[in-house]
């Protein structure tokens, strides 16, 4: 445990000692803050009734489409830098084991998804002091969004460890990620069953009833099984210096 | 040329760090092939090879980087696979890049090492202040990795290593691209670490540096070991007879005759070319060869002065672990020709 918190540590650090991190967080509160008014706006315009389908929903939608621009380039350095920079030779010969490394990659990746999440929140904060709302709605968008740069975390964790180049890693990440969105879209190329199956794996189409205020277990355990495959992928990956050689 | 390694191990103490059979290949390329030696405790051993021998190659396995494609090794008695843990944590590696998080302060960087090699949380300041004042980087320790000289990242890689004293330190060519009076400062650093607790593979191919520091070497060309000896125990193998050369002013035939005569002299010839005329020495130089664990240099001396053919100076001819090692490596090229 001692060695994943001092990965973590020193991985959350290093996302400050980069101008990346600021320029990351920038981004996403202004991109989440504009879509936040801009929700709001067109609530109120168009005179919706219900906050839960009429505005969380829109909010955590377009919430996510911002997750998705950023995390894969909160991921792409963990491994990607180590390797370009050959200290993660250093790491394969300290007491540790891989998982353990993995771990504390990962945890620091989501402690600094968890900043950017708290900071998106401001502005339901702002909201809830001029008409104070139902929380529970947004808080089940809140869990999914959680779940969902989760497993972009974990996704693009895996992807970092398959080359030194940082880039590459985010273009892989981005890669898998629009794939598990847009899978389902066309209809007209696979059956009706096909099209339920693919559903079924969307990686989006879970995270809606999320957004609509929903916590449905099937939907949480998808997203469980997404990160835990990722990481597997991202162990086995890094043990495949076995046969690859170190670089 | 076949090498057994048992036969030159070291007799002062069980193998600290123990390779046996090591064999490595990625995909259809084989880097290392049956790669065996061991290392004594206290030892300080150097390990030679040209670029692509397959030096870090055996490094990385011995070190638990990766599994040995078959084979096994072991440090302090610990097998690097089966009980990887417990083997690195006496282990201290200085990789071949030295490569550090640039975006560290020293200190932080050091404290980053200690805990994640589970040294006791309140030994840690400890730890880090002793093996900074070991490598003399006190003075810079608030000061950000990549900000440092390379000379200094080099000591700070060597003091991650040496962090918690574990009882083996590999070093991959610690002195590789530092100038002159930083290699000098390094070498004397590693010297140091050297005790009789502590064993050191030096991971080298600069020779002198090897003849310096350590009291065996490992010998590697195209993956396989060529020697594991003493440098003077290499140079008993690799040339049957002790050499002393003596300049003379003229080396006439009744003077190469009477010098044959000497007891346990198996060859007096007259160096080809003229030694080297730019430096002005003057004469000519005999080499006389001998069996080994005799010195006849009196009797050699007496026959030159008596025959009056003007001795200059004589001297023994020692073989640099340079002329060994091209030996060495050549006589594998041309096995592997012929």
């Amino acid at each position: 445990m001692r060695a994943v918190l001092t990965m973590a540590k020193r991985e959350f650090f290093a996302y400050f000692g980069s101008p990346t991190a600021y320029v990351l967080l920038a981004v996403y509160l202004g991109l989440t803050g504009y879509f936040f008014y801009s929700d709001v706006a067109f609530f109120v315009t168009f005179g919706a009734q219900y906050l839960a389908t009429g505005l969380w929903r829109y909010v955590f939608i377009d919430y996510r489409l911002v997750t998705l621009l950023v995390m894969p380039l909160v991921t792409m350095r963990l491994f990607a830098e180590e390797r370009k920079l050959g200290t993660i030779e250093l790491l394969w010969t300290l007491p540790v084991r891989d998982y353990q490394i993995i771990l504390g990659k990962f945890l620091a990746a989501w402690a600094f998804f968890g900043v950017l999440v708290l900071l998106a929140l401001i502005p339901f904060g702002v909201f809830y002091v001029f008409h104070p709302f139902d929380l529970g709605p947004p808080a089940a968008g809140l869990l999914g969004l959680v779940l969902l740069g989760t497993a972009f975390i974990a996704c693009g964790l895996a992807a970092s460890t398959l080359s030194e180049n940082q880039v590459v890693s985010a273009m892989v990440t981005y890669g898998i990620l629009v794939f598990f969105w847009f899978m389902t879209w066309n209809e007209a190329v696979g059956s009706e069953e096909l099209i339920r199956v693919l559903t079924l794996l969307s990686l989006f189409d879970h995270y809606y009833s999320f957004a609509s205020g929903k916590v449905q277990t099937v939907d949480v355990l998808y997203f469980v099984f997404f990160i835990f495959f990722f990481l597997y992928a991202a162990l086995r990956s890094l043990q495949s210096r076995s046969w690859r050689g170190v670089v | 040329m076949t090498v057994s390694s048992s036969a030159t191990q070291a007799d002062t103490g069980p193998a600290e760090i123990c390779a046996e059979h090591l064999h490595k290949s990625f995909g259809g390329t084989v880097a290392v092939r049956d790669v065996s030696f061991q290392v004594a405790r206290g030892e300080v051993i150097g390990f030679l090879g040209p670029n692509g021998a397959g030096k870090s190659t055996t490094l990385r396995m011995v070190t638990g980087v990766f599994p040995p494609t078959s084979g096994r090794a072991s440090i302090a008695g610990h097998d690097v696979v089966r009980e990887a843990i417990l083997a690195r944590r006496n282990l201290g590696y200085l990789p071949e890049r030295t490569s550090l998080y640039s975006d560290m302060a020293v200190t932080d960087y050091l404290r980053f090492v200690a805990d994640m090699k589970q040294i006791p949380a309140r030994e840690v300041t400890k730890t880090v202040t002793w093996a900074m004042g070991a490598t003399g980087i006190e003075h810079v320790s608030h000061r950000l990795v990549g900000n440092l000289s390379k000379g200094y990242r080099q000591r700070v890689g060597i003091a991650q290593a040496v962090l918690g004293d574990p009882s083996v330190l590999i070093l991959d060519e610690p002195t590789s691209g530092l100038d002159p009076e930083q290699v000098s400062d390094i070498r004397a650093l590693i010297r140091g670490l050297g005790d009789e607790k502590r064993t050191v593979v030096l991971s080298t191919h600069i020779l002198p540096e090897v003849e310096m520091i350590c009291s065996r070497v490992i010998i590697l060309a195209g993956g396989r070991i060529l020697a594991v000896d003493a440098p003077s125990q290499l140079e008993r193998r690799l040339r049957p007879y002790k050499e002393f050369a003596a300049r003379v002013v003229e080396a006439s035939d009744v003077l190469l005759t009477s010098l044959r005569t000497v007891d346990h002299v198996a060859e007096v010839v007259v160096e080809a070319a003229p030694a080297d005329e730019e430096s002005g020495a003057e004469g000519t130089r005999i080499l006389v060869r001998l069996e080994h664990g005799f010195d006849m240099r009196r009797e050699i001396a007496s026959k030159i002065v008596d025959g009056g053919a003007g001795l200059l100076e004589l001297q023994p001819v020692v073989m640099t672990l340079e002329e060994i090692f091209l030996k060495l490596v050549g006589e594998t090229h041309e096995s592997q020709r012929s």
